[in-house]
């Protein structure tokens, strides 16, 4: 039903994705997000923290409020942590359902929350030297919606 | 002894990302800030920074009570995604 996987190595979104598609024949639809370190805008790298007593329990416990709050046949969630390069996946999140609705808010319920209510810190390496990111007020904004 | 761990950019403040305060002693928060350097306890105390006592998030960090052989760890704001 979840699969919530922290990974230290480069992952391939598609074959994630194909591999959990394969055994939710009875779904109607699959509903995928894939954030990638952005290609363009300076950053030359961006590093993960995690923290591990809390970091993948945290993505246990949002898959499993996923699970109850929407009507899936499976969720998937796949986050990194360590040193990223530009275009590397940085998250899937992928959702099975019988009725696209449910999918395609699971998957925006989950990656809000992995924005800002996860144990994830992150920071970009740029021409002038590493920068912590913190959430932008806009991600605060986005958590709101579904309280 | 009572290892504390620091993420994120906390980690940049305390020079390093854990450090272990050697002794048999219980720590109240009070004396844990006594013994860090005072721009880091200026930090940590501020209310954007959470604490975790092995592995718990603590709901109020000022009651934290570390007894020898655990870790309290110090967290900014998280950003993931």
């Amino acid at each position: 039903m979840k699969d919530v996987r922290l990974l230290d190595m480069p992952f391939d979104p598609a074959a994630a994705i194909d591999h959990f598609a394969a055994d939710k024949g009875d779904a109607g639809g699959v509903a995928s997000f894939v954030g990638k370190v952005r290609p363009t805008g300076g950053v030359e790298a961006l590093e993960l923290s995690h923290y591990a007593p809390l970091t993948l329990p945290g993505m246990e416990a949002l898959a499993d409020e996923a699970l109850v709050r929407f009507d899936l046949m499976g969720l998937l969630i796949v986050h990194r942590s360590g040193l990223l390069y530009p275009g590397d996946p940085i998250v899937l999140v992928a959702a099975a359902s019988r009725h696209r609705r449910d999918a395609i808010s699971a998957v925006d319920f989950t990656m809000d929350h992995l924005k800002s209510d996860a144990w994830f810190w992150k920071r970009e390496k740029r021409s002038d030297g590493w920068h912590w990111i913190e959430p932008r007020e806009a991600d605060y904004a986005d958590i709101q919606r579904w309280q | 002894m009572v290892r504390l761990v620091f993420l994120g950019k906390l980690a940049d403040l305390a020079g390093a990302g854990a450090m272990d305060i050697n002794g048999t002693e219980t720590l109240k928060w009070e004396s844990l800030l006594a013994m860090l350097a005072p721009d880091l306890a200026q930090t940590l105390q501020g209310d954007k920074v959470r604490v975790a006592l092995n592995g718990e998030v603590l709901p109020d960090k000022t009651a934290l009570v570390a007894a020898p052989g655990s870790e309290v760890a110090f967290f900014p704001p998280v950003s993931g995604g």
